[in-house]
């Protein structure tokens, strides 16, 4: 199905911090547009960079596109010494459509009013998954803006600029490089990083860090997915017990009548609280955390890099040695070194910045989104408490008879 | 899994402030919201009587749940001083001092017992609640308590028997073996190094192990010795007094409340001493329906007066009941089964002038489907809410790794504090599950069987109809074997005819009279269930709102503490 979207501003919605600041390129998604499961991206770029050809134009660009971008920029070697912004993960509507189609199975079992309630939940639950990869496609692209190397990358330029299809260009890219880098860094593991003898303390360090909170903010991630999940089912269940009390205060003529009638609506009134619950729970603590391990990927790419230029220093070295030992060679073997070594010695540099402003953005995005989240938890629980209040204290005379009786102590004349 | 906790009185500060917030965002004016009673103007009394409620809930809350107690049930509580209390001033709850948290998803309580007043003012006019007052106010509590492992591990004397090859000797043992008797001689292979082994297991005679209920009585009719008393019951006495009692009434379309199904899994498990939290929710699930189950029977008029509830309620030893089988699960669903499909299969279609037999069979028929069907739905969220509960406990600690492994201080400590946040909402999951299941889950499965036992009531009524039926084309028959006989000639065959005739004239008459009583017992007994089942429903729904109302305030100063801590982040 067709569905479209105009979102807003992302700096209210994002887990990361620190973007768009930067008045000179503002990038953003004002809309994107769903058709099966492929998503076209509305992509619109601000800018007062002469280096663009006009101050303000969208193009429209599909998720390979954003992984293109991507892995070119992983495999330029001058960014080796960068934390390249992680991947937008492919859309994913597995889980709703799933859903949906269980749902389709059940209509029969169902009331017509309860299938159109569940209808409307799984439509919200498509919808939020489709807002949330607009965010994190826009995410990425405004990580990249708001970086003083990347945001000049010329490949990152034609991203935003090329009105043409890049599907083409994207396959020669492939051709070009292979995915081999990427390839690499992925087969690498940790077991190259943690066998270098590491020089300098603070990625020792780092090293040891990142290496052990990768492993537990991607245990966290699964689990807060379980629990989101778990709680999207409690959610789900109110919408059914509100149905049942609905068709049984319907055909009842007894004094439960208006009690079950209360009962269904305070039900129905509080599945839609506790399903926004878990859908902001899923926002602000999941993604946070997905978000997050994925960032800490990209930096430990970035620690394998420079894992990897040592190991070739030293490989240098080593051929350095030889030929001396052989005395052949000697001005190319030095000539290699020194290359080795300042491709060393920028990566530590490089390296040892980014991690470090890593670092502050991580614990800010931490405090935003914790911060986000214990308020609206709280904001939902206050409206579901006033909810029940009202279930359990409709009648005015009722309430009164009470206050009475408390007051007066006595029994009613 | 153990019932809700009651709350804390501390707890209690409703978070009034923030009731007139309209919060648009939500995408509903609050005070717009369903109040179908009209002429209502939320604002006023809730302003005027701000100061009053907060008490108020802070004693409802305290005085619904009848463990609190420990004085505050008592005189203590404004709200007690309610219409119903004032003729029994003296009736309340036995609240069972030693084990708080036994009691307090207990069932219907009889009309005179304690607060809350709360529950029954909602909705009645004073004319109503009068009119209730002076009807049905029985004098007797009953409260179950206290289930105990009785007996003690029997010592076995088993034999080993060495069927190898080479030796055959016999080795006696003392093994302490505890079991539950069925299991009253065991076969159990069992292999030692190379030998084969046999063990044959029989009983010593003493006492198996069981488990034992203490069921504490109180009330002032004079029928009792005493005021106060208490025995030890065991499940079968409960299933024995049940069938001693089908037995006697049933027959006559009284509704007589069904006990808790058997369970050989659930009582083995408990028996070999599993203290898994598995056996400890059956037990208190077993307990809490066992209650429940005493506290219908002395609601009701007739059944209080039977001898048999009063030996069962007083008597210090009971006989043992045998004989229960037909009373488990299965063989209550067939019995009832049994008696509607009377009603179902008639091929003599009862002529009522008077529909609302008829009518209401139907009536009944369908709400105990709708209820089924909203069991199975309440089943769900349980079974979702304790998902909840356990994904949360798993994320809490995954948490907590995390705020180890954080670097930065401040961070660390949040996360820590997230943690510890999320160990508390796997508790509130916890008891809020435990509410889901022992207020509202076990109230449907009640009804669902007592609906079933109503059922029942109207096939005896049927049968009742029947026999009559059949009296009348009998006696007609013999009528005209009568007449033929007349015509006939054979006077000596007449006067066994004219006997015959009596008789049945006299048995139609019996089973009229027959019929025309179970009918009005019927009647009597559908509408008294029915007024029952509506302050059942009443009582348990409120108190199914207030343990929300209390998880979601548990809640706010939960993540009202943790924010503090997340703004220090630096």
């Amino acid at each position: 199905s067709l569905v479209q979207l105009a979102c807003n501003s992302s700096k209210t919605r994002s887990v990361s911090v620190d973007l768009n600041n930067d008045t000179a390129l503002i990038i953003d998604i004002p809309d994107a547009l769903c058709e099966r499961d492929k998503v076209k991206f509305t992509v619109h770029t601000k800018t007062t960079l002469s280096s663009f050809q006009k101050p303000d134009f969208s193009v429209p660009r599909q998720h390979e596109d954003f992984i293109w971008l991507h892995d070119t920029l992983v495999e330029t070697e001058e960014y080796a010494g960068l934390i390249i912004p992680p991947a937008p993960p492919k859309p994913d509507f597995e889980s709703p459509r799933e859903k949906m189609h269980k749902l389709g199975e059940g209509e029969a079992t169902m009331t017509k009013e309860e299938y159109t309630k569940m209808k409307q939940e799984l439509e919200a639950e498509y919808l939020a998954v489709f807002k949330k990869t607009v965010q994190v496609h826009e995410v990425f692209l405004q990580r990249l803006s708001s970086h003083p190397i990347l945001s000049k990358d010329r490949n990152f330029h034609i991203f935003l600029e090329y009105d043409q299809d890049l599907t083409v260009r994207r396959k020669n890219a492939k051709e070009m490089f292979g995915g081999f880098f990427k390839n690499m860094v992925k087969t690498a593991d940790e077991v190259i990083i943690s066998g270098i003898k590491e020089v300098d303390d603070f990625f020792e360090q780092e090293k040891t860090f990142l290496l052990d909170y990768y492993s537990k903010i991607k245990d966290s991630t699964i689990k807060a997915e379980k629990m989101t999940r778990s709680h999207k089912n409690v959610a789900d269940d109110y919408i059914h017990i509100s149905a049942t009390l609905s068709s049984i205060s319907a055909d009842d003529s007894t004094a439960i009548k208006k009690h079950f009638e209360k009962l269904a609506d305070l039900f129905e009134k509080l599945r839609k609280v506790e399903g926004r619950v878990a859908s902001d729970q899923e926002l602000k603590l999941t993604e946070l955390l997905r978000y997050y391990m994925r960032d800490i990927q990209a930096a430990k790419d970035l620690l394998y890099r420079r894992a990897r230029a040592l190991a070739d220093y030293e490989n240098s070295n080593k051929a350095l040695d030889k030929a001396r030992l052989k005395s052949r060679d000697i001005p190319q073997a030095e000539e290699q070194q020194q290359l080795c070594l300042q491709k060393f010695d920028k990566l530590s540099e490089s390296g040892k910045r980014e991690l470090t402003s890593f670092k502050g953005r991580r614990v800010v995005a931490f405090r935003k989104n914790l911060i986000e989240m214990a308020e609206l938890e709280i904001k939902h629980a206050k409206v579901m408490l006033t909810m029940i209040y009202r279930c359990l204290f409709d009648n005015a005379y009722a309430i009164m008879k009470l206050a009475l009786n408390v007051v007066t102590s006595r029994p009613f004349p | 899994m153990n019932p809700p906790p009651f709350p804390d009185t501390a707890e209690q500060e409703p978070v009034f402030s923030d009731m007139r917030d309209g919060d648009s965002d939500e995408g509903e004016d609050i005070f717009l919201g369903s109040s179908k009673t009209g002429a209502e103007s939320p604002s006023v009394p809730q302003l005027n009587i701000k100061a009053e409620t907060t008490d108020l809930f802070a004693e409802q809350a305290s005085s619904t749940a009848p463990t609190v107690g420990l004085g505050t049930g008592g005189s203590s509580n404004g709200v007690q001083s309610d219409d119903d209390n004032d003729l029994f001033s003296d009736a309340h709850v036995e609240l069972p001092t030693e084990n708080a948290s036994s009691s307090t998803p207990s069932g219907p309580r009889p009309a005179a017992t304690f607060i809350p007043g709360t529950a029954d003012m909602q909705t009645k006019s004073m004319e109503q609640l009068e009119e209730e007052e002076a009807k049905d106010t029985f004098d007797v509590d009953v409260a179950v308590t206290n289930p105990e492992k009785v007996g003690q591990f029997t010592p076995i004397h088993f034999s080993l028997h060495n069927v190898s090859h080479y030796q055959s000797s016999t080795i006696k043992f003392n093994l302490y073996l505890c079991f539950n008797n069925v299991l009253n001689n065991a076969i159990i292979p069992f292999h030692h190094y190379n030998w084969k082994l046999y063990l044959f297991l029989s009983a010593g005679d003493g006492m198996h192990a069981f488990m034992a209920y203490r069921v504490s009585t109180k009330s002032t009719l004079p029928v009792f010795r005493n005021k106060e008393f208490s025995v030890k019951r065991r499940f079968s006495d409960f299933l024995g007094l049940y069938e001693k009692l089908s037995i006697k009434q049933s027959l006559q379309g009284c509704i007589i409340p069904s006990p808790p199904e058997k369970s050989v899994v659930g009582m083995t498990k408990v028996k070999v001493g599993k203290d898994d939290s598995s056996s400890v929710e059956f037990v208190e699930r077993r307990r809490a329906a066992l209650e429940r189950y005493l506290q219908r029977i002395v609601a009701h008029s007739v059944l209080l007066q039977d001898p048999d509830v009063r030996e069962f309620l007083e008597r210090d030893e009971l006989p043992r009941a045998v004989n229960t089988q037909a009373l488990s699960g299965a063989g209550f669903l067939k019995m009832i089964n049994k008696a509607s499909d009377a009603v179902n299969k008639m091929t003599i279609k009862m002529n009522e002038s008077d529909t609302w037999f008829e009518d209401k069979f139907q009536e009944v028929e369908n709400e105990e489907q709708q209820l089924r069907k909203l069991h199975i739905v309440v089943d769900s969220l349980v079974n979702h809410r304790k998902e909840l509960c356990g994904n949360t406990a798993v994320f809490a600690k995954s948490m907590a790794m995390l705020g180890n492994s954080e670097d930065n201080t401040a961070l660390s400590r949040a996360l820590s504090q997230l943690a510890e946040v999320e160990d508390k909402m796997e508790q509130l999951h916890h008891d809020q599950a435990a509410s889901d299941f022992f207020i509202l889950a076990e109230l449907l499965a009640d009804y669902v069987r007592l609906l079933g036992t109503v059922r029942g009531c109207f096939g005896q009524r049927m049968r009742a109809w029947q026999r009559w039926q059949e009296a009348q084309s009998t006696l007609q028959r013999k009528r005209e074997a009568e007449a033929k006989l007349l015509w006939a000639n054979k006077p000596d065959k007449l006067q066994q005819a004219k006997e015959d005739i009596t008789e049945w004239e006299s048995r139609v008459t019996q089973y009229e009279r027959d019929f025309d009583r179970i009918s009005v017992t019927v009647r009597k007994e559908v509408l008294q269930f029915e007024k029952e089942k509506a302050k059942d429903f009443k009582f348990q729904i409120y108190k199914y709102l207030e343990t929300m109302l209390q998880s979601q305030q548990r809640l706010i100063k939960f993540w009202e503490a943790f924010l503090p801590e997340a703004k220090a982040i630096a």
